[in-house]
């Protein structure tokens, strides 16, 4: 590639935040451009439908470093300004207004969009999606007790900002056109779990239900449903899932399926283009290399470690297994590995415990757990499926035994 | 503002000023502290903020809380002394406060 002097990032997300600060932590002294389109320096999301949203944490308090750390470590922050065409065989990029900024390596950490309600309704006032930290300001300013909400899509978002609003004294439905909630990132189980515990605390589901329309005349007062059914409401969040933002890769004729497609290097078919975070797929090394895009802030900052110790040439980053986390109410739930394909659960602790752990196994081969309030089990089973190592279901059934002593006894 | 001084395992010190009301991590990761990774951003779920409260300051600094205590329980080098500093918050009584990092945090 030759000697790499100028840096772009676009995208600045925790993936391009955490890659800017760990290239120049790591030595490197050339040019650092980060180029985001929100107005405020990389930030952390999970807590924006957590904390943020509960008022309990302040917009400093998420900024990943203070915004005055980047014209000190003399990366150039470029805010508020969208990067608009790659010319790949000049290695320019082009931004908003016209400015072309020359590059030797670029990284695309472009992240997702919301998906927007498909809706008649769906742009009237009281209608929001979920992303930013602006979203959520404009959200906040209703979130007042006895105010009626209703939440399309129970996945984590959906059921986050549910247990938010039931805190905050609102009036909760969720609408979820599944027959359960969590379905793509959870076993029944465990879905019938958190189902359980969101109807203990008041919050009303409607599942398998199909909206129709968003009704109002200037601002939304309720959702219709397909059958008829009409939910009134004061406020209405979709959390109805993100698409990644592929729109430059697929102008300068990257390859794009899910995501934009990179080898374990976290690079695209042109050597001198990344892609990470939200954005992008790549092989899971813990996965036998299967393709997966996932949206998380480990896969976020893994992106960064993988391309900052690709471009500083420094040894290959050690991947961890994939890792998120969820917080309703007093509830923890941690996960660690990938649980699509799992053909068999088993259980460590009783659910009515309110702290138990679910494993996931694929064969004899343990690949995911989902763990309540059992941070041992969820990080005893991060080491095992991180260093390919398994224990039976009966194993790690068994309560007697504690978790630490179980993972030192696998093989 | 307490001042915190954070010292690496090369033995290279850092003296940062800590808002009271954030983490011991926060006030470190915004600081830049080398050896402190808080990849989860003090969610307790990923146990990259490891210290070692200086034997001085343990009174002050508190306990680990039961789910810190289990996290802990899979690091590396583990001593009584042992923290993850997002469990930790600033009060001004933590003026001075020293805490050690580990050789490394995975």
């Amino acid at each position: 590639m030759g000697e790499i002097k100028r840096i772009i990032i676009i995208g600045a997300g925790q993936a391009g935040g955490e890659t800017a600060q760990r290239l120049r932590q790591g030595g490197f002294a050339g040019d650092i451009t980060l180029i985001g389109e929100e107005p405020a320096a990389p930030y952390q999301r999970p807590p924006l439908s957590k904390a943020y949203l509960k008022g309990e944490l302040s917009m400093d308090r998420l900024l990943l470093r203070p915004a005055e750390m980047y014209a000190e470590e003399n990366i150039t922050l470029l805010t508020k300004l969208r990067a608009v065409w790659i010319d790949r065989s000049n290695k320019k990029v082009r931004v908003e207004g016209g400015r072309e900024l020359p590059y030797d390596a670029l990284v695309l950490a472009t992240g997702a969009k919301p998906r927007k309600l498909p809706l008649v309704g769906a742009d009237l006032e009281g209608v929001f999606l979920f992303r930013t930290a602006g979203d959520v300001d404009r959200v906040r300013e209703r979130f007042v007790s006895g105010a009626r909400l209703v939440v399309i899509g129970a996945g984590y978002i959906g059921l986050e900002v549910a247990a938010v609003a039931r805190q905050c004294g609102l009036e909760v439905t969720v609408v979820e056109t599944a027959v359960r909630p969590l379905a793509r990132v959870t076993s029944p189980e465990v879905a019938g779990f958190f189902l359980d515990e969101h109807t203990r605390q008041g919050v009303r589901f409607v599942l398998g239900g199909q909206p129709a329309v968003l009704k109002g005349q200037d601002r939304v007062t309720g959702v219709a449903l397909t059958d008829g059914m009409e939910i009134p409401a004061d406020i209405v969040i979709a959390g109805i899932g993100v698409t990644p933002d592929i729109a430059l890769a697929e102008q300068c004729g990257l390859t794009v399926a899910n995501g934009i497609l990179t080898d374990r290097h976290c690079r695209t078919a042109d050597p001198a283009i990344y892609a990470i975070g939200d954005c992008a797929a790549r092989p899971m090394v813990h996965f036998e290399g299967r393709i997966a895009r996932l949206e998380s802030v480990h896969n976020a900052v893994e992106g960064a470690k993988v391309v900052a110790a690709h471009l500083l040439g420094a040894k290959d980053h050690t991947e961890e297994a994939p890792w998120f986390w969820s917080d309703q109410y007093d509830l923890k739930l941690q996960i660690a590995g990938l649980f699509h394909g799992y053909e068999h659960v088993a259980f460590r602790g009783v659910m009515a415990d309110r702290a138990f752990a679910a494993f996931y196994y694929k064969g004899e081969r343990l690949i995911a757990v989902d763990a309540v309030n059992k941070p041992a089990e969820y990080l005893g089973a991060k080491m095992l499926i991180q260093t390919g190592r398994s224990l039976p279901p009966a194993v790690l059934e068994d309560t007697s035994r504690p978790m630490k002593e179980l993972v030192a006894s696998a093989r | 503002m307490p001042k915190i001084t954070y010292i690496e395992d090369s033995g290279k010190e850092h003296v940062v000023e800590a808002p009271v009301g954030q983490t011991v991590m926060e006030a470190a990761v915004k600081h830049a502290v080398p050896g402190i990774d808080a990849d989860c951003g003090g969610a307790c779920a990923c146990a990259t903020c490891h210290v070692y409260v200086d034997p001085e300051w343990l009174a002050k600094t508190g306990e680990q809380n039961s789910m810190e205590q289990s996290m802990l329980d899979f690091a590396n080098d583990v001593e009584t002394n042992s923290r993850l500093s997002c469990q930790i918050k600033v009060t001004p009584d933590l003026d001075g406060l020293v805490v050690r990092l580990p050789k490394s945090q995975h």
